[in-house]
């Protein structure tokens, strides 16, 4: 008898992704600026670790929240029994109006329309959970996170059928696109139950633009499915045009309390906003009741610690460190990033123009030997291998065109991110010098495409360490 | 809440339009009395008490001591910060080693290193909760089963199924040998199962027992093993009580017997165990889970599925801290039996001298209560109809075995942990008077009416579902309102 689950045996989980192929990599070599110079650098990593120095400040300036305590008693006992899958209030409080400020106050959230999640991953799940029956389908646009296949699908069995977005426009959402993927989905026999996107996006660093979201309320509503509205970025856009939620749209569609109105959900996180991924802080907010009271049931699978509750509680409810921290972090982000377009720009390497996120779209398509994502493959390992760089190759996020790379700016630090580029632009002058001459050999004989045969995956290494990363 | 339309139905999964959660049933429906009139020492002292709450609420004032004289392990204190950041941005599901080591080395020392656990084989998850969803999620597919001795614990139903589409089979336990799990009764479950062509995949035993708050004795768990082995099932060994066993005889872990049984020949790959810090410790805001399986292929599954519930690297940075001082850990594991056995005697010495005996016990945070000599007739519905007599004249919060799929009425879980010696005392004066007042009625104790706007609904499908011949049905009508249930365990 078959010992384990399906789900156990199968690879569903998709961590045989390239994604997470390249971080294996990473970890078998990272560098490191005394010990291993000549490692590979982490560029796959969406982290923002630009502003910890904001938050040690508050903290040193805040020992209650640090010390359980509040007014100096010890509320230990309290926290340390908290279990309430509703969540701490004061927390909830906090969070909703973090997330209105981030959204410039152009929306507001009801506290009791949230529900907190061990992180994003946990969020996305369970709005599977919610809104689907193993079999039934959501629509993506891609490219998209890696990691969806794994929190949308693996354990609902939801199956995900991709929206095609091209360079053509910048990878915007079209009428059309839509169209397509919804009769794919009906050709596969597949009944689709909503469109989840990301916005700002993962990996483009693009926010999504009022037309694109009105095409997204006018879809969803003339096909009664949800929408889910991954905004766990929306603290990071550094630059206009500005973040516009789609809470925003709807509220400004006087949508309020109409049938559509309760089928937009938001996931929010405070993994990328603050930098605070280990803290496993996500949240599902949405209109519809139901929805709501079925989460918050799920939630108990994967509660945020009441410790981290208290302290985040603290922190976000000091308005002015708030506003502070945003409008600071945003400025990093920004310049983080003029650093690596510049940079990219120096090795002829041009990327998606962008105003958000932690990384940027890169287009190395002119590096490629051929237009195919085998040749993508081959770049990608020269990168890795050669130039000391785990970034992420478009194939993992589903893109429909080959040569698109995913390279992020906010985990390191400047003079890092200056070597990653100089390494970058020397590959680049000496394999343009050798596509060149390959070009230019009468012999030009091909070598058949080597199958992606990746041996770094050493499977008898058990420590295959990878994160929860975006 | 009102009716779905049939077009929002169908928006919304079955899962989360069902009664999957469990939330219905009777379990939770006293805490609503509580929750409606809960009971204070000075601003409600003729409140209901909570005795239906499994918490371990004994020994904080030693963490908080151990706390104030460690600002290093949080790491937002002046002596702690500097690891602020690395702890911040530390999200790799194998958790950080020093956690890992700082459990295994606590699970050792609970077991009075009598055995040893590899940290690698250590995986988190959100509270016990979630580490027995993913183990379900992780050994069955939908429509197997596993089997489940009676009585037990009422959120396994929602834990277990509710998302992963997997059975639970009761192997029914009978009072007449102290609940003991029989071979006999195993192998009718499992043949019961075959009959219904259900395949079982595993059995799920909690050692220490909640409800019952007792140990399973070795030979008891040689024969689980031995039967587990042969059908070549899983064992899942839920040991979250592990550290509240307070008196002889002492706690035997299905890893001590993996180790003393070789001979036994066991399938290592079919043992896992679930832990947690929540009831040892008492830490349950904190959601700290774990699977632990001998199985390579779990222990990478649950690995990867435990991004779903990753336990916050500030606690775990804290516990880290805490379970890796081998002096603290020792004094609190002592102090916290000593501080149970004496809370557990102060319940049922009282108890016995007026006729109200508990199964013998020596674990949990709780004990089963025997009032079966109170009961109008043997059935569940007169269970239920004294369990109302309870709550809402000696308004005690307890928890009656019918949520517990106990097969046999009479049988309530009463927690004695979760408050302070005071209300300890108010809570058996309570229970003195109401036996002295029925003493001469030498018929059981009839329901009264009672003027309540307590809207207690008694209906309990998932008790049906399970295995009741009696049908319970509801002196109430009214449809509960729209239960904020908290998650209570």
């Amino acid at each position: 008898m078959r010992q384990l689950s399906t789900k156990a045996t199968c690879n569903s989980h998709g961590q045989d992704s390239s994604y997470f192929l390249g971080w294996q990599e990473y970890e078998k070599n990272p560098y490191d600026e005394v010990r291993n110079p000549k490692g590979i650098i982490q560029m796959g990593l969406a982290e923002n670790q630009l502003s910890f120095d904001l938050l040690e400040s508050w903290l040193t300036e805040n020992p209650d929240a640090a010390g359980f305590k509040r007014g100096g008693e010890s509320i230990f006992r309290e926290l340390a029994l908290f279990q309430d899958y509703h969540g701490l209030p004061d927390f909830k409080k906090a969070l909703v109006e973090f997330m209105a400020e981030t959204r410039g106050n152009k929306v507001s959230f009801n506290p009791n329309h949230l529900v907190l999640t061990a992180g994003a991953t946990s969020a996305n799940e369970t709005l599977m959970f919610c809104l689907a029956e193993a079999g039934e389908a959501f629509l993506l646009p891609t490219p998209y996170y890696p990691g969806f296949d794994r929190d949308l699908k693996w354990r609902t069995g939801v199956e995900i059928v991709p929206i095609h977005c091209t360079s053509s426009n910048d990878f915007q959402i079209t009428e059309s696109a839509l169209e397509e993927a919804y009769q794919e989905a009906h050709k596969r026999n597949l009944r689709v139950k909503g469109v989840l996107v990301t916005n700002p996006s993962n990996p483009l660093g693009t926010t999504m633009s009022r037309s694109e979201l009105n095409l997204l309320i006018n879809f969803i509503t003339a096909k009664n499915i949800h929408l889910i509205s991954d905004e766990i970025y929306s603290g990071t856009v550094f630059r206009s045009p500005g973040f516009v939620s789609v809470m925003e749209v709807l509220k400004d569609r006087n949508c309020d309390n109409t049938q559509v109105w309760n089928r937009v959900h938001i996931v929010y996180s405070l993994s990328k906003d603050l930098g605070l991924p280990g803290f496993r802080v996500g949240a599902i907010y949405s209109n519809d009741e139901m929805v709501v009271a079925a989460a918050t049931k799920m939630s108990s699978f994967g509660l945020v610690s009441s410790q981290t509750q208290y302290l985040l509680s603290a922190l976000l409810s000091d308005k002015k460190f708030t506003k502070n921290y945003l409008s600071e972090n945003q400025k990093r982000l920004e310049q983080r990033h003029k650093m690596l377009v510049r940079g990219l720009r120096k090795a002829g390497i041009s990327c998606l123009e962008s105003n958000a996120g932690l990384f940027c779209w890169v287009d190395m398509r002119h590096l490629l030997r051929s237009n195919t994502f085998d040749a993508e493959m081959d770049l990608w390992k020269k990168i890795v291998y050669a130039v000391g760089l785990n970034i992420s190759p478009g194939h993992s996020c589903h893109c429909a065109e080959p040569g698109w790379f995913r390279v992020c700016f906010a985990n390191m630090s400047e003079k890092t991110l200056n070597l990653a580029m100089q390494r970058l632009k020397a590959f680049v002058v000496d394999s343009t010098a050798k596509l060149n001459n390959h070009h230019s050999s009468k012999n030009s004989k091909r070598k058949s495409s080597p199958k992606w045969v990746f041996r770094l995956l050493s499977r008898d290494c058990h420590r295959d360490r990878e994160s929860d990363e975006r | 809440m009102g009716f779905m339309n049939s077009n929002e139905q169908e928006l919304l999964s079955k899962m989360a339009t069902g009664n999957g959660h469990g939330e219905n049933s009777s379990y939770f429906e006293g805490w609503k009395a509580f929750d409606n009139d809960p009971f204070h020492p000075t601003k409600n002292p003729q409140g209901v008490i909570q005795m239906g709450l499994a918490e371990n609420q004994l020994c904080f004032n030693l963490i908080e001591e151990w706390i104030l004289n460690n600002p290093q392990a949080s790491i937002c204190t002046p002596e702690g910060v500097n690891e602020f950041r690395d702890i911040a941005i530390f999200q790799d599901y194998h958790g950080l080693p020093e956690f890992r080591n700082a459990v295994a080395n606590f699970m050792e020392k609970t077991r009075g290193n009598r055995v040893r656990f590899d940290p690698d084989r250590i995986v988190m998850s959100g509270g016990a909760t979630g580490a027995q969803e993913m183990i379900a999620f992780s050994l069955a597919d939908p429509g197997e089963a596993f089997l489940v001795p009676t009585p037990y614990y009422p959120g396994f139903d929602r834990d277990l199924r509710w998302r992963t589409g997997v059975q639970l089979l009761p192997v029914v336990c009978e009072s007449s040998n102290n609940f003991k799990v029989t071979r006999e009764a195993l192998e009718a479950a499992y043949e019961r199962a075959e009959m219904e062509n259900i395949r079982v995949k595993g059995l799920l035993i909690t050692n220490p027992s909640n409800p019952l708050g007792t140990i399973l004795d070795r030979q008891t768990l040689i024969e689980l093993v031995s039967f587990i082995n042969e059908k070549s099932i899983h064992l899942i060994c839920d040991e979250i009580y592990a550290a509240t066993v307070f008196s002889q005889p002492g706690f035997v872990s299905i890893s001590e017997i993996l180790e003393e049984e070789k001979e036994m020949a066991c399938n290592l790959d079919l043992i896992h165990i679930v832990y947690s810090l929540s009831k040892d410790m008492g830490f349950p805001g904190f959601r700290v889970g774990i699977v632990y399986s001998y199985n390579d292929a779990v222990v990478q599954c649950c690995r990867k599925m435990s991004s779903f519930g990753l336990v916050s690297s500030q606690t775990q940075h804290l516990i880290a801290s805490m379970l890796s001082d081998d002096a603290f850990v020792d004094r609190f594991i002592s102090e916290s039996a000593e501080r149970l056995e004496s809370r557990y005697k102060f319940l049922t010495c009282p108890l016995a001298q007026v006729g109200i005996d508990c199964l013998k016990s020596n674990a949990g945070l709780f004990v089963w209560m025997d009032l079966r000599h109170l009961l109008k007739n043997k059935t569940f519905e007169a269970e239920m109809e004294l369990w109302q007599v309870i709550i809402n004249e000696v308004k005690l919060n307890v928890s009656p075995g019918a949520s517990f799929h106990c097969s046999e009425p009479g049988w309530f879980r009463v927690c004695f942990a979760n408050m302070d010696d005071s209300t300890m005392g108010v809570a058996l004066n309570r229970i003195q008077t109401f036996v002295h007042k029925n003493k001469d009625v030498r018929n059981p104790i009839k329901r009264k009416h009672w003027n309540s706007n307590l809207r207690l609904s008694l209906k309990s499908k998932r008790v049906d579902d399970i295995m009741m011949g009696q049908s319970m049905r509801s002196p109430h009508s009214p449809i509960p309102q729209s239960p904020l249930v908290r998650a209570r365990t």
